[in-house]
């Protein structure tokens, strides 16, 4: 297919605003995933721990660690990125304790989010931003 | 693209009832879907490990749902009570469809 010069603008006005448009749009879009994780559950505080470095420079592999005593899953989001969803972890009969370390991609500076739900379906927060020097997003 | 190849690192043997930290790491390179080929400028295609499971003869000790905002090479570190000698079994899926297996062998006494 030949492009001419203004279908080629315009498709290149169009890719940069699928560069920005997500990061924007995510606000919105990580407590609508988060929403859809706690499943009506309003969010608490305390017991659920998540850590992170205060000072990211490579935001394309941030090692993340979430804790929290008793939880059957933690689910990992990431406000700034392009969508917000990092990862769920599931803990089965077997987990040792509800604990979990892994590196994750993170776009710009950022809050990292860790939402553990209970046996009896409460669900705790706790948040910790992150600055990233480089972020993790490249294309 | 490098073959995905698992490695774990899980202890050989532990006393009953212990809680045992598991490493696990898979070479891959979690295609995010967000980026762009420099060349002609078009969005590379999604792919990315989007599951990893890790069980117990059978039972389940994690099961991770993953989003592209996992690093490439993704590596998972937690923890799993052993009661008895077993196998451990690791299990990754790719969005191609692609199933990657690993397994350790612990003895328990």
């Amino acid at each position: 297919m030949r492009l001419s010069r203004r279908e080629a603008l315009i498709l290149a006005a169009g890719g940069a605003l699928m560069g920005f448009l997500p990061r924007g749009a995510s606000a919105a879009t990580v407590d609508e995933a988060m929403a859809a994780f706690a499943e009506g559950a309003a969010l608490g505080e305390g017991g659920v721990e998540i850590s992170a470095p205060e000072i990211a420079e490579n935001g394309n592999s941030v090692p993340v660690e979430v804790f929290a005593p008793g939880a059957v899953a933690i689910a990992v989001f990431a406000d700034g990125n392009p969508s917000p969803g990092v990862a769920k972890f599931h803990f089965g009969p077997l987990a040792g304790e509800s604990r979990a370390s892994t590196r994750i991609r993170l776009a710009k500076t950022q809050n990292v989010v860790a939402l553990a739900k209970m046996a009896d379906g409460a669900v705790v927060a706790a948040r910790r931003e992150v600055k990233v020097t480089i972020g993790g997003c490249g294309g | 693209m490098a073959e995905s190849k698992p490695r774990v690192k899980a202890p050989k043997t532990a006393k009953p009832g212990e809680v045992v930290t598991i490493k696990t790491l898979i070479s891959h390179e979690m295609e995010s879907g967000q980026r762009k080929d420099s060349k002609t400028g078009e969005l590379i295609p999604r792919k990315i490990i989007n599951r990893f499971e890790a069980t117990f003869e059978g039972q389940e000790i994690l099961t991770v749902d993953i989003d592209p905002a996992v690093s490439a090479n993704p590596y998972f570190e937690f923890s799993a009570k052993v009661e008895r000698s077993g196998t451990f079994k690791f299990k990754w899926v790719d969005d191609d469809g692609s199933v990657y297996e690993t397994e350790n062998a612990i003895t328990v006494g």
